[in-house]
């Protein structure tokens, strides 16, 4: 799960990781009021979506005036922000963030992620703040270093002072910055975080270190333990078909092409799509209906198919194990009905109960396209998704 | 002979008064040999009771001290399934299966910080199982698919390994032991791990191989392969089509700052001598060529 960065920058704040003074806004108005009450000479106007390079799609700017806050801020609520991790019409931008202006003299990166391979957290930082750490790690990756946490003793304060050293952090600041780490490490573990980067940390003219940029994405699984964290959802920023999706148990990420599926299991949903690909068509989404999909989750995944305007085609693809074939037609036959479906649907089943299945398929009167396997299935509705 | 579990293992169940580790309990206990593995049943406080005739005990130690059981398959809930593990582990046992999906992932950093030196192996979470056709089943895969053979499996999904097995069967082909291994970001045995098993078990002539995308397991594998494999391997990589950055319904499976894409890891996997497919409906064929050389 992502939140904003005026989120990410209010949590550190409760580690101890010092960031400028500032707030979230909603209007002008407010964006004006919180300017003069930072006071000035210099505010900085930040648009807060969940994507990144938003700098570069001219949603920061740098002012010297309250009134200049008031007209960026006028210029950037509801402009669609293009960035390059945003879809290609950009995301709507709702919140901004008012901060003071703060004199940089050096910029740093400091992030934390989870090795898969070593199995622990990771620690990386670099001298090369403001740059994205995978450019870093593209263009010069030995300007990146790296600490492996132990999960029982925690982030140590020589390994801290030894990471600051190697990036730049003058010996002056090292304190700030075993309180910068160390808060850092704390909320990632304490809030179950799967990747949490200051970018940049900056050192002041005035020798102060300050998060001066903040991103935290969260583990999904360990979200009922974290009410506090559920509630810093901004459903806004997210594609209203997953989280449509998700109410219902069904996991979907929306695609750009023609065909729909409708999967059992995550991996076998990616062989679909990339098998849809493979004979020449174009996945319009993921879908797995997992388990135990009942016909209600059946009906509530074509419902959620439907909806692209794009479909062309359907492709129900499953493999029965302990989900019985026969359960699963009637499933497909009830909600096909239910929707009056009106685009081709080819549906390919296999597993227990698998001759059961197909007969009930077959004596619905509804043209359903039986498949054999999955070549079959994929060559079946890419062509019934030309013809459509 | 079979990798990881034959038709002598002895099997207990940790959370088998919840529904679904009865399910599957009893699913198991009715596969081949079953009646004879699944000997106990662990959830704190039933000690005394039974289920379908299987004792229940408090602990883990005391399951595995009355009964013999050296193998623990895991339906805990995800709040307490970290937990299990670690009891198990703690217990001595020889292996743990931990079919449980939705364990945080910083509770699983910690379980595998402290299995470090310990000889507990574990598969999982967030996996399948593993089978020995026609001797033993321990997870929830549906057991008729199988058929007895000489192809080992080993796969980070559920359904699709289901596919790949089938394909196998219906080519006649059968299984020496079917591995999943679960699609987690942090799990137990790897990729690797389990092919070097099935390259020292004179029971298997060749190894189907899934993957998806996300972390660098499959690349991790294939390079031990190239210079250790003794017997031919097939491959597929799901999500060629997954987009960046989304997590694919496993909580491994995403593609995270350009690295783990399914390109990457099948010109490695190629590079390294598997015989990869692009085409999930091909996996069977494949071995079949391979096989008849």
């Amino acid at each position: 799960m992502k939140i904003h960065e005026y989120q990410a920058k209010e949590i550190l704040r409760q580690y101890g990781v010092p960031t400028p003074r500032g707030m979230v806004c909603f209007s002008v108005d407010e964006a004006i009021a919180v300017a003069q009450q930072l006071g000035g000479p210099v505010w900085v106007v930040k648009a807060q979506i969940h994507a990144g390079g938003r700098g570069q799609g001219g949603g920061v700017k740098v002012v010297n005036s309250v009134h200049d806050v008031g007209t960026r801020a006028g210029e950037i609520l509801g402009m669609q922000l293009v960035t390059h991790q945003t879809h290609a019409d950009g995301q709507l931008v709702r919140r901004l963030l008012i901060e003071e202006g703060v004199q940089i003299a050096k910029e740093y990166y400091v992030g934390m992620v989870i090795d898969r391979s070593k199995q622990r957290v990771v620690l990386m930082a670099s001298s090369e703040g403001g740059m994205e750490i995978e450019a870093v790690a593209a263009q010069s990756p030995e300007k990146i270093h790296k600490v492996w946490i132990n999960p029982l003793s925690g982030l140590i304060d020589a390994e801290i002072d030894a990471v600051a050293r190697q990036i730049g952090i003058p010996d002056a600041a090292l304190a700030q910055a075993r309180a910068c780490f160390q808060g850092l490490y704390q909320a990632f573990v304490e809030k179950d975080a799967m990747l949490a980067e200051i970018n940049p940390l900056v050192l002041t003219v005035d020798q102060n270190l300050l998060a001066l940029d903040a991103k935290i994405n969260f583990d999904s699984n360990a979200l009922f333990r974290h009410s506090e964290i559920v509630a810093l959802r901004d459903l806004d920023e997210e594609d209203p078909a997953e989280v449509e999706a998700s109410q219902f148990g069904l996991s979907y990420i929306s695609l750009n092409g023609n065909i729909g599926c409708l999967v059992n299991g995550a991996g076998l949903a990616m062989a679909t799509m990339d098998i849809i690909k493979l004979y020449g068509g174009m996945p319009a989404n993921f879908l797995d209906v997992g388990g135990g999909a009942s016909k209600e989750k059946v009906t509530e995944a074509f419902k959620l198919m439907l909806r692209n305007p794009n479909l062309r085609a359907i492709l129900v693809n499953i493999f029965g194990g302990i989900m019985k074939c026969d359960v699963i037609a009637e499933g497909v036959v009830a909600a096909a009905r239910e929707v009056h479906l009106k685009v081709p649907l080819v549906v390919r089943l296999e597993g227990t109960n698998v001759d059961l299945g197909k007969k009930i398929l077959a004596e619905s009167g509804l043209p359903i396209i039986s498949a054999g396997d999955m070549a079959d299935a994929a060559a079946k509705v890419v062509t019934a998704a030309k013809g459509a | 002979m079979s990798i990881l579990i034959n038709k002598n293992t002895k099997v207990m169940t940790q959370g088998m008064t919840g529904k679904v580790g009865q399910f599957h309990t009893l699913h198991c206990k009715n596969y081949a040999n079953g009646a004879n593995c699944f000997v106990a049943g662990v959830t704190p406080g039933k000690a005394g009771q039974s289920y379908e005739g299987i004792p229940i005990f408090n602990s883990v130690s005391e399951a595995s001290a009355q009964t013999g059981a050296t193998v623990s398959v895991i339906y805990v809930p995800p709040p307490f399934a970290a937990a299990a593990i670690d009891e198990a582990v703690e217990a001595g046992l020889e292996l743990v299966i931990c079919i449980t999906e939705g364990i945080p992932v910083h509770d699983m950093l910690r379980t595998r910080y402290k299995m470090q030196g310990k000889k507990t192996l574990l598969i999982g979470p967030n996996c399948p199982g593993l089978i020995t056709p026609d001797e033993i089943k321990i997870g929830i895969m549906p057991g008729h698919i199988h058929r007895k053979g000489r192809i080992g499996v080993v796969s980070r999904s559920g359904t699709l390994t289901y596919e790949a097995v089938w394909q196998l069967t219906e080519l006649g082909f059968g299984q020496s032991s079917c591995v999943g291994i679960g699609g987690d970001p942090i799990n137990g045995m790897k990729h690797v791990s389990v092919m070097k098993l099935f390259n020292d078990d004179p029971e298997t002539d060749a190894v189907v191989m899934v993957g998806e995308i996300g972390g660098s397991d499959e690349e991790e594998c294939a390079r031990w392969i190239k210079s250790n494999m003794q017997k031919p391997v097939v491959g597929f990589i799901a999500g060629i089509t997954a987009p960046l950055g989304k997590r694919m319904g496993h909580a491994g499976a995403i593609i995270s700052g350009g690295q783990g894409g399914a390109e990457d890891k099948l010109a490695v996997m190629e590079e390294c001598g598997i015989h990869i497919t692009r085409n999930p409906a091909e996996m069977g064929k494949v071995m079949k060529h391979v096989l008849k050389g």
